[in-house]
């Protein structure tokens, strides 16, 4: 690894403000499980690593107020599994994060650097869609709270500004009945990166369904009561496969997007 | 150089690092501490495996100054003053171990198991250990032996 400086800020203005002066020189380190590959085999080489998880308001944490469930930026995916209001209200959430990496890796890895991240295959971002996900971030001009669907641009890039911090997800909580469900297609069992992944929410007023894996970045697509047969047919014609990939053919993708969509559609309803 | 403060295996210790060496580097340059493996250096492998702050962690993919002010677990730190773990024992007796190299990070991976669930299913200990390849392929004897731990038939 090349060398570069380490800041352990210990507040949230001061990260602000240290992640605002040094720009593109400085990344944001949360779980590390990404980052550490890439400062490794020196895809990036930032002269600050600026460590987050001492900052008490990324501190892991879930916690439910107004309406929304708040998932700190520290909070890891083991957490996730792990926490009653996810269980009870965002099961196809706890679903995903159970299926990242290995359990070495979801007691590092946190939920919103999966998104910062963001893989066309995190298995975390098509659930987080369905529910209605937003990201939180901070920044020298104040807040700014993103829906996750404006957030993802392509693999590696978000729409976060130089010096925006991301410091939550929120979701809403479901008002009534939601019946939702997270599929997803591996090489095999165990420790593996998505071929394919699919989410659906199944609500009264509308439904819900995003995929992951078949294209530069995890796509949401909206409809009415009893649309849902209609978007997994939108989303065959709409998806982009990456021909080149060493994980799956672009043809294999989308039959497995077929089957898989119908699976989670079976499974919500 | 950064100092920091950590609990090795149950011993303080305190100490200089680069920002830029892993827990991985730290504790087997460092502290001679070379039980941990290294190999593949991108998560997958599972043979740096060490238990940080009561959770298993790849510790090629933590900073050693991240590890500051906590407490470490290594394989060296699995065996009691009067002899090896029941695990480790287990190990031993179900023929788990070839050619060893992967076994540290295995050992800590079942260890971490038998604390969150006393007694896995066969499902549960193939998901427990799914963070740990092993080249040899002694997967079988390795799950038989962190299942005779959990039924308690280690000793027979």
């Amino acid at each position: 690894m090349r060398r570069f400086e380490y800041a352990r800020p210990s507040t949230l203005a001061e990260a602000v403000g240290l992640l605002a002066h040094e720009g593109e020189r400085a990344r944001v380190l949360a779980g590390g499980t990404d980052l550490l590959i890439r400062l490794r085999d020196r895809t990036l080489t930032p002269a600050v690593v600026v460590d987050v998880k001492r900052i008490p308001e990324m501190a892991p944490a879930i916690s439910e107020s107004g309406g929304w469930v708040r998932v700190s930026a520290g909070t890891t995916m083991t957490a996730v599994m792990e926490s009653q209001v996810m269980r009870t209200s965002f099961p196809a959430l706890v679903e995903a994060a159970r299926y990242v990496g290995s359990v070495q890796i979801r007691n590092r890895a946190t939920l919103a650097g999966n998104q910062c991240n963001a893989s066309p295959a995190a298995d975390t971002a098509t659930p987080l869609l369905v529910y209605g996900a937003i990201v939180l971030a901070v920044g020298s001009a104040g807040e700014r709270r993103i829906p996750l669907d404006e957030f993802f641009v392509r693999s590696g890039v978000t729409t976060l500004g130089t010096g925006e911090l991301v410091t939550a997800i929120e979701l809403p909580m479901p008002p009534g009945a939601v019946r939702s469900a997270f599929q997803r297609r591996t090489r095999r069992r165990g420790h593996d990166l998505a071929s394919v992944t699919v989410s659906v929410a199944l609500a009264d007023d509308g439904v819900r369904l995003a995929y992951g894996s078949l294209g530069p970045r995890p796509r949401l697509m909206v409809g009415g009561p009893g649309s849902v047969d209609g978007l997994l047919e939108r989303a065959m014609s709409e998806a982009t496969p990456s021909p080149t990939s060493m994980r799956a053919g672009p043809e294999y993708r989308l039959a497995m997007l077929r089957v898989l969509g119908k699976r989670a559609i079976e499974a919500a309803a | 150089m950064t100092e920091i403060n950590l609990r090795i295996n149950g011993e303080a210790r305190s100490y200089s690092v680069e920002p830029h060496h892993t827990l991985l580097e730290s504790l087997r340059d460092d502290l001679a501490l070379t039980g941990t493996k290294e190999c593949c250096l991108v998560g997958e492998c599972g043979a740096c495996t060490v238990r940080l702050n009561g959770a298993i962690v790849d510790s090629c993919l933590v900073l050693a100054v991240e590890a500051d002010g906590g407490e470490v677990q290594t394989v060296e730190g699995l065996a009691a003053a009067d002899g090896l773990a029941a695990l480790q024992e287990a190990f031993l007796t179900h023929g788990a171990v070839q050619c060893g190299f992967c076994i540290p990070g295995q050992l800590m991976a079942g260890d971490d198991l038998l604390r969150r669930s006393p007694h896995p299913s066969r499902a549960e200990i193939e998901e427990g250990l799914a963070g740990n390849l092993c080249r040899c392929g002694c997967y079988y004897q390795i799950f038989d032996a962190v299942e005779a731990v959990a039924t308690g038939n280690a000793a027979k």
